[in-house]
């Protein structure tokens, strides 16, 4: 009985990520083939970038600013105060502005996700929408990964950005470091392949967001209940598969472009 | 009732050779548990078959098989002569188009309004504004609810969201309905309201229609009654007479046990039939 058991776990957790390969490779065929739902694209675009600017904002200058002030006080110990600026950019733009920015952005919006198309399948609506001649990968799915992938490249950028402000303002206003000299090391020590890493991480990180806030959505069963275990899921898996893909990301990235 | 004499349907749709629904040795598992067995029926042009049995039986399984909503493990399914059980996806979103369906709690779209619900398809499709508003309009006042055009899904009662439901699916003018459950959970006088919308639609448009239900009560109304035309509302028919385009289908454990008409089904003797009825 066991081993049956554990034979059945493995062919669903085979079956699981086959589901989620076919969901993903229709949303992005979805994006080549009519109609185009550019109003639900426009909708969810709003939803998932502007809702969740606060709290990207918030998180991101915070982060700065505690960089800065854990950075300054190791940096000092050796006379390198004077780097603070440049340990704060290349720590936001490589690694904690797109890994804490979708992490943030997962918790809101996979969860959304989940639970909105959770409801909407146990109450049948997506089968009404498939009885209605509406495929609902192409009304549903489709708009939301591609804004969440177009949104969340923006969210990063504007992380990383408020992030060096949020240090600066600690460098300047609490450990009394000269400005100018800050955000000269913070520009000048970057180069091509970091803001490259920086900037390919939140597409990979969008489509796990988003891809996966939908399947667990879509695959719910279970009524209410099986709602909110879908979101606690999409929220679960898509936080652990960022972390996860940023150190494969990195790791391939540092290989190509040697740092 | 010992005799059943039949009269004919007042006006069905000019019949085509072929049926519109035909399900032939159809068998379908969920996860082992084996919910049809080798079913096989048809739904001729302008013929309403009530499909009965106990609650879980698979009834509305039947109805999703229909629509292609869900894909047999065996056997075959033909609607209007194109065969659902092996068609692609894209093809069966425009085959839907010639058949509306009820589910059975209504299924609306909650954050969409009851214009927008019952206007859905035709938006998909591109319709005219004017033509949405007037097909919207005429299907809202067959089940009498224009007033609640604006209203959100969460502002009606249960059995208002079944008879927007109903004018959703037949905004279309589809060939096929399929009900699934229309009067489950619904008061005895709304549940009325129900199937009398269901008769209208049978008897004013002759539409082929495949009926869930497990409340003998509105099967055998839909038999033996009629839609009037004249006072807007049902009657029965004359000296216990039925519907001859009304028939009866019966799912148990997973087999179906009766196809036939009202006549068969009150006089068969099985003893499993008897004991539903009884």
């Amino acid at each position: 009985m066991p081993v049956k058991s554990l034979d059945g776990a493995a062919k669903q957790a085979v079956s699981s990520v086959q589901n989620y390969a076919l969901l993903s490779g229709r949303a992005i065929g979805n994006l080549f083939k009519k109609p185009h739902y550019l109003p639900d694209i426009w909708s969810q675009a709003d939803l998932i970038g502007v809702g969740s600017l606060p709290i990207v904002l918030l998180t991101g200058f915070f982060l700065g600013g505690v960089l800065a002030l854990q950075s300054a006080s190791t940096l000092s110990q050796f006379g390198a105060a004077a780097f603070t600026g440049q340990l704060v950019s290349f720590s936001m733009i490589k690694e904690i502005g797109p890994v804490v920015t979708a992490l943030m952005v997962s918790g809101r919006n996979a969860s959304g996700m989940a639970s909105e198309l959770g409801s909407m399948m146990v109450t049948e609506q997506i089968d009404a929408m498939r009885a209605l001649g509406t495929d609902p990968v192409k009304k549903l799915v489709t708009p939301r990964i591609f804004s969440t992938v177009f949104m969340v490249f923006f969210l990063v950028i504007v992380s990383d950005a408020v992030g060096i402000v949020g240090g600066a303002m600690v460098a300047v206003f609490m450990l009394g470091q000269d400005g100018s000299q800050y955000f000269h090391t913070a520009y000048q020590s970057l180069a091509y392949a970091d803001v490259v890493q920086g900037l390919v991480k939140p597409l990979f990180f969008g489509f796990i967001i988003g891809s996966i806030g939908c399947f667990y959505g879509m695959n719910t069963k279970g009524g209410t209940q099986g709602v909110g275990r879908s979101t606690t899921q999409a929220v679960v898996v898509s936080s652990v598969l960022i972390i996860a893909s940023d150190f494969l990301i990195s790791k391939v990235l540092i290989t190509i472009f040697g740092r | 009732m010992d005799t059943v004499p039949t009269l004919e349907a007042p006006s069905p749709s000019p019949a085509p050779a072929e049926a519109t629904v035909v399900f032939e040795d159809v068998s379908i598992s969920f996860e082992a548990n084996e919910v049809l067995r080798g079913i096989s029926f048809r739904v001729a042009p302008g013929e309403t078959r009530i499909l009965l049995g106990p609650a879980g039986v698979g009834k509305s399984v039947v109805l999703k098989l229909t629509n292609g909503l869900l894909r047999p493990d065996s056997g075959r399914i033909t609607v209007f002569g194109q065969e659902v059980s092996s068609m692609p996806e894209d093809d069966l979103y425009i085959l839907r188009d010639r058949i509306g369906m009820v589910f059975q709690e209504g299924a609306l779209f909650d954050s969409l309004t009851v214009h927008d619900n019952v206007a859905y398809r035709l938006i998909e499709e591109h319709v005219s504004p004017d033509e949405i508003d007037r097909r919207v309009l005429e299907a809202l006042r067959f089940v009498e609810l224009e007033h609640t055009v604006d209203k959100l899904p969460s502002q009606l009662s249960g059995g208002m969201r079944r008879r927007v439901a109903i004018a959703r699916a037949i905004v279309s003018r589809p060939d096929l309905l399929l009900y699934d459950s229309p009067t489950g959970g619904l008061d005895p006088i709304t549940s009325t309201t129900i199937i009398e919308l269901v008769m209208k639609q049978r008897d004013v448009y002759g539409t082929s229609s495949l009926l869930v239900t497990h409340r003998l009560q509105d099967a055998f109304t839909l038999a033996t009654h009629r839609f009037n035309q004249q006072s807007s509302k049902m009657e029965p028919l004359p000296d216990g007479t039925v519907n001859s385009n009304t028939t009866f289908l019966l799912l148990h454990d997973g087999k179906l046990e009766f196809d036939g008409t009202t006549h068969d089904l009150i006089h068969s003797n099985d003893p499993f039939l008897k004991k539903y009825l009884s």
